[in-house]
């Protein structure tokens, strides 16, 4: 079984963002894994070890994306590609599916690509069913468990808000994952020597195949929220019951029930 | 002079920092109340590869070089004390004693288990009436046959009741008018007739970790255990010192850190007198120093770990760098409870930990008036260190990484 993850660099989850000029600054934080990535490694190769066959790992992103890549590739990837394209700077998510899609078709194809659930930076996360829809495949997001895989068929279970859905689908696909599916592996310390070692490929998007995709969505303008007032106010009285009352009374006066 | 540190060795940090992260910060502190050592700790270091990190792949570890133990001793401190002395006891005084001085046949059949974390190691030199004073110690050996007896009993054994194999020194013999040359280190495994074993309790620091004591009656050993020549004990235990000694400095590297990270963050976080305590000059002072205090610790720890990459012989190194860290690392855990005032004083907060368990380390492994001695001998010119037999072998990456 042939399986592409596909994983992104981005800010640390614990780095403090801001807005400066117009645009977005983490400072000095570390750039990691996307951490849904990581779960989707998880499943990525926890579907070769138990059907036989590659995890390769794909990233869309500058030098910095090699952390992302590396990352993977100490947890078990056999190998990675690195779609490396100034141009590609400030794409939007179309932009970004149809370079991967791209990149997926020059590798050779898949029985099946896999993301998570969505990248912690932008937090749009259409980028997997907008790539199952560039090639023709079908698309299970927000799998919280592989009931069963084959050569030809999958079948998964869905998180949803309501409950879980099971869904059926012929191979190839394209997945998104969620935390529920169970706990990503750590690095192994072979596996890190290995990946240090690795040398990337790096393509341009002209190496995947198809012209510069320009996007459609841009963001003219990116604010911070602004600051929230908090008070506190200490509710006073005899006893818990009294003190209860006044509680209530207050949350119906501000209107917060 | 290149301050990097490789793409491997930054890897390898993150992911034990990960791993501390997720699995012994959130309970650590619950643990050490209980004073008991969190029973997947061990297993999951084993699991994980940590317990052979910088072993051979040849004799089951991880092949990385004595720079890499360094940065997983400061991660693991950083979270606690007790799974850096794992590594202290486990890796620098007993696992890098085999690589050193052990037979072929000792390394494949203690090492090996070892380095894959199926076994774990101890260190047993110290004795209830002898701790700086190694010479001295009363435990005997006496040869029979092929086989030698020995008995007495060792105290302040970190993994005691842990460890399957303990590397253990005894007097094998009398006569001699300098008495550390009648000592012999000994593999002995703690499933033999006669050795008995307990742990310690009421302990200052190190709540969430083992710490004990080793008895042995009459305890039969064969010759195969006897880790070098007879009269090489003394030798042997202080090149483990050397090796045991850099992962406690390490760690009290990591312990630093940790004092820092918990300041800076309560410093930006609590406010008195209407602004963050952190704008306060004596409060910067002290975080002041923690910082100086880390890079100093972490620049001497590295420059120790790269004269093992290299081979050469860092006996003095080693020293200073464990005796600044961990004197350092007590004042810095003191200054973190100052910086936090009274909710310092609570386990509400873990620099009162942080406190209890800085105090082991300007103990143990060269109590911080012996490493000043030791430096002062260094300078004076009255001590020089000699080859020894077998030296810790250098780093050479194929050698280590080579499966066979």
């Amino acid at each position: 079984m042939k399986i592409i993850v596909c994983v992104k660099q981005v800010p640390d989850s614990a780095a403090a963002m801001s807005v400066e000029d117009g645009k977005i600054s983490w400072g000095d934080a570390p750039l990691v894994i996307n951490p849904w990535d990581e779960y989707a490694v998880e499943a990525a190769l926890r579907l070769t070890e138990a059907q036989g066959g590659d995890v390769i790992a794909l990233s869309l992103g500058d030098e910095n994306a090699k952390e992302a890549i590396k990352h993977a590739l100490a947890m078990g990837c056999s190998e990675a590609i690195l779609v490396n394209d100034p141009a590609m700077a400030g794409a939007d998510t179309q932009a970004v599916a149809r370079v991967l899609a791209a990149a997926i078709q020059k590798i050779g194809g898949a029985d099946i690509v896999v993301f998570g659930k969505q990248a912690i930076d932008s937090d749009v996360g259409a980028t997997p069913s907008m790539v199952a829809r560039l090639l023709g495949w079908p698309a299970v997001t927000l799998v919280s468990e592989i009931v069963e895989c084959t050569q030809s068929e999958i079948k998964a279970s869905r998180a949803m808000e309501e409950g879980r859905q099971q869904v059926a689908a012929e191979l190839p696909v394209v997945l998104s994952i969620v935390k529920d599916y169970g706990e990503p592996r750590y690095p192994s310390f072979m596996g890190i020597r290995k990946a240090a070692r690795a040398s990337v490929p790096e393509w341009t998007v002209a190496d995947t195949g198809i012209d510069l995709p320009s996007a459609v969505v841009t963001w003219p303008n990116v604010m911070a929220p602004p600051e929230r007032e908090v008070t506190n106010e200490i509710i006073e009285g005899s006893n818990p019951e009294e003190i209860a009352a006044k509680l209530a009374d207050k949350i119906m006066e501000e209107k917060v029930l | 002079m290149d301050f990097n540190l490789t793409e491997e060795h930054r890897m390898v940090q993150k992911m034990v920092r990960d791993f501390t992260h997720k699995e012994v910060i959130p309970t650590i502190g619950e643990w050490d109340r209980k004073q008991e050592m969190a029973p997947h700790i061990l297993p999951r270091m084993g699991e994980l590869g940590i317990l052979g990190i910088n072993i051979p792949v040849r004799y089951g570890g991880q092949g990385f070089d004595y720079i890499t133990l360094g940065l997983v001793c400061e991660e693991l401190e950083y979270a606690d004390s007790t799974l850096r002395v794992v590594m202290s006891v486990h890796m620098g005084l007993n696992s890098m004693g085999l690589l050193q001085w052990g037979t072929e046949d000792q390394k494949q059949r203690f090492l090996v288990p070892q380095a894959k974390g199926e076994k774990y190691g101890a260190f047993g030199l110290t004795e209830p009436g002898a701790g700086s004073d190694v010479a001295n110690l009363t435990s005997t050996a006496v040869k029979d046959g092929r086989d030698y007896i020995l008995n007495g009993e060792k105290m302040w054994i970190s993994l005691a009741t842990k460890a399957h194999n303990v590397l253990v020194v005894a007097r094998t013999d009398f006569s001699l008018e300098k008495k550390s040359n009648g000592l012999t280190a000994f593999m002995v495994e703690t499933d033999r007739d006669g050795v008995t074993v307990g742990d310690i309790h009421g302990k200052l620091g190190v709540r969430a970790g083992s710490t004990g004591w080793v008895a042995m009656q009459d305890v039969r050993i064969p010759e195969e255990n006897r880790i070098g020549e007879e009269g090489e004990g003394f030798k042997i235990a202080m090149s483990c010192l050397d090796n045991g000694r850099y992962t406690v400095g390490a760690g009290a590297t990591g312990l630093i850190r940790a004092c820092l990270d918990a300041s800076v963050k309560y410093a930006n976080e609590r406010e008195a007198f209407g602004r963050p305590i952190g704008n306060f000059q004596l409060i910067k002072q002290k975080i002041g120093i923690m910082k100086r205090d880390y890079d100093m610790a972490r620049m001497l720890i590295l420059r120790a770990g790269w004269m093992k990459n290299q081979g050469l012989r860092n006996t003095m190194e080693t020293s200073m760098a464990k005796w600044f860290a961990t004197d350092a690392s007590f004042k810095a855990a003191s200054e973190a409870i100052q910086v936090h005032g009274a909710y310092g004083f609570s386990d509400e907060y873990p620099v009162e930990r942080f406190l209890r368990n800085s105090k082991g380390a300007v103990i143990y492994e060269g109590s911080s008036e012996v490493h000043t001695l030791l430096q002062a001998d260094y300078a004076l010119g009255y001590r020089k260190d000699r080859p020894l037999r077998c030296e810790l072998p250098a780093y050479d990456p194929d050698f280590w990484q080579d499966e066979v």
